[in-house]
């Protein structure tokens, strides 16, 4: 019998993680965000992490708590604005930053999730992106090889989990954690609400539990809004 | 005059067919959504995985988990669907996004875009732009005609770094409606007040000003 996958917290999920390792964090923005996993991170005082994610925070919140405290070597990411901090950093060449087109991104975790080395894209062809990579023509048309990813941890937050580590997410907090699940040598998974096996339905499950090494239940979560925007009527 | 923001986004909506699916980029691009009449029962996808875009909620409705690609609170329209960012980006790839409407620094006139960097200046980064140029069927870009020294920003060749090769077919800029073709910018229509040969002077690439040219309508 497997041990089970259920831990209380944050800290005791992610007690094995250790510097300088790659970890793949879901969320867009600050939306579907690891935010116990990331305070766990910092409470640790974890160093030199290399962090593939679509967005770097703002300065006191999300990944950029991380980038505050100094605990982050290299960004892959496809959009930093929004973050002095980050700004402060990588202009002084103390963050090393790997900017990856948005599909592109997306599509390497999945490709490094599902056992693919790599594919061709048309994104970035005849751009910076595709200098010094391989570009191979498709029936006319040149795309550029582009690697999957694997982290030593994925951090992921769901909104319903059950203990095997089937997930489902709620709306567009749903982004990138579904691709970032499958792509860690250890997945953690934080859910808002942690249920028993066979009470969610099968129909309407996101991610296979197969995916998920670890899941806990959040608390406190913030879910800070970055553009709170409003109808007029 | 040459048009305001508001008015090339009103430009821009003309060009929306009855039942397209559209991604529209932040700035002008996102003020294009306001001048799509609701009858022509057009979906808007937004890249972080979300296709149906509603108009922004009310205090009541404010859901964090419910955001466009500009991180701005949104809601979902009738007939929607919430998808991964792999999902999304396979639809803008796969030629399923029928338009995308972004801005840029520049354009040239082989449909070159440069939209994303400016060399010695803090890079924020590409976003989703590189991916929608390269797999959107038509790609319209809006954008000002000129920078505030009077340069044209519709290129011979751009000058800043790409985002995408010979991608882009039509500019609804300040100025006028621009074509792009095989043979370069072929003006279409100019805005009121100006008048092609103005645009043509206001053009630093090649430019032919289109046999039926006309004033635009707005």
């Amino acid at each position: 019998m497997k041990k089970s996958k259920v831990y209380t917290d944050a800290h005791s999920a992610l007690h094995d993680l250790k510097d300088n390792m790659t970890l793949i964090v879901g969320g867009f923005g600050l939306c579907g965000i690891p935010e116990n996993c990331i305070k766990a991170l910092k409470d640790k005082g974890i160093k030199g992490l290399t962090c593939v994610s679509n967005n770097a925070g703002v300065d006191d919140f999300g990944l950029g708590i991380l980038l505050h405290s100094h605990q982050i070597k290299k960004m892959i990411s496809s959009y930093v604005g929004e973050n002095a901090t980050f700004e402060k950093q990588f202009m002084s060449g103390e963050l090393e930053v790997e900017l990856c087109p948005q599909g592109t991104l997306a599509e390497r975790i999945r490709a490094g999730g599902a056992g693919i080395a790599g594919f061709y894209t048309p994104t970035g062809v005849g751009t910076l992106v595709a200098q010094g990579k391989e570009i191979k023509n498709f029936d006319g048309r040149e795309y550029v090889l582009e690697k999957g990813i694997v982290g030593d941890f994925a951090l992921i937050k769901a909104w319903k989990g059950d203990t095997f580590g089937n997930l489902i997410y709620r709306k567009t907090a749903r982004n990138f954690n579904p691709m970032a699940a499958t792509a860690g040598k250890t997945t953690v998974v934080e859910v808002e609400e942690l249920v028993e096996i066979g009470a969610l339905d099968p129909e309407n499950i996101h991610t296979p539990g197969v995916y998920v090494q670890r899941i806990f239940q959040g608390k406190n979560y913030e879910k800070r809004i970055e553009q709170r925007t409003l109808r007029k009527d | 005059m040459p048009l305001n923001r508001e008015q090339i986004a009103q430009r821009i909506a003309q060009e929306v067919q009855e039942g397209y699916v559209v991604n529209l980029g932040i700035g002008i691009p996102t003020l294009v959504a306001n001048y799509i009449p609701s009858t022509k029962n057009v979906m808007l996808q937004s890249e972080n995985g979300l296709l149906g875009i509603g108009p922004f909620p009310t205090e009541k409705e404010i859901d964090a988990d419910l955001i466009n690609a500009g991180k701005q609170t949104v809601t979902a329209a009738i007939g929607a669907s919430y998808f991964s960012s792999a999902d999304s980006f396979a639809m803008i790839r796969g030629g399923h996004i029928d338009l995308t409407v972004l801005g840029a620094m520049e354009v040239d006139e082989t449909g070159s875009i440069a939209n994303w960097m400016v060399p010695g200046k803090m890079v924020k980064g590409m976003g989703g732009a590189m991916d929608l140029v390269a797999g959107a069927r038509n790609v319209i870009v809006a954008m000002q005609h000129a920078d505030k020294d009077g340069n044209s920003k519709l290129r011979k060749k751009c000058t800043l770094p790409l985002t995408g090769v010979r991608c882009i077919k039509k500019i609804v800029s300040d100025f006028g409606v621009i074509d792009i073709t095989p043979e370069g910018f072929v003006l279409r229509e100019y805005a009121p007040d100006m008048t092609p040969e103005k645009v043509l002077a206001a053009t630093e690439g090649q430019m032919r000003i289109a046999s039926d040219v006309k004033p635009m309508s707005i």
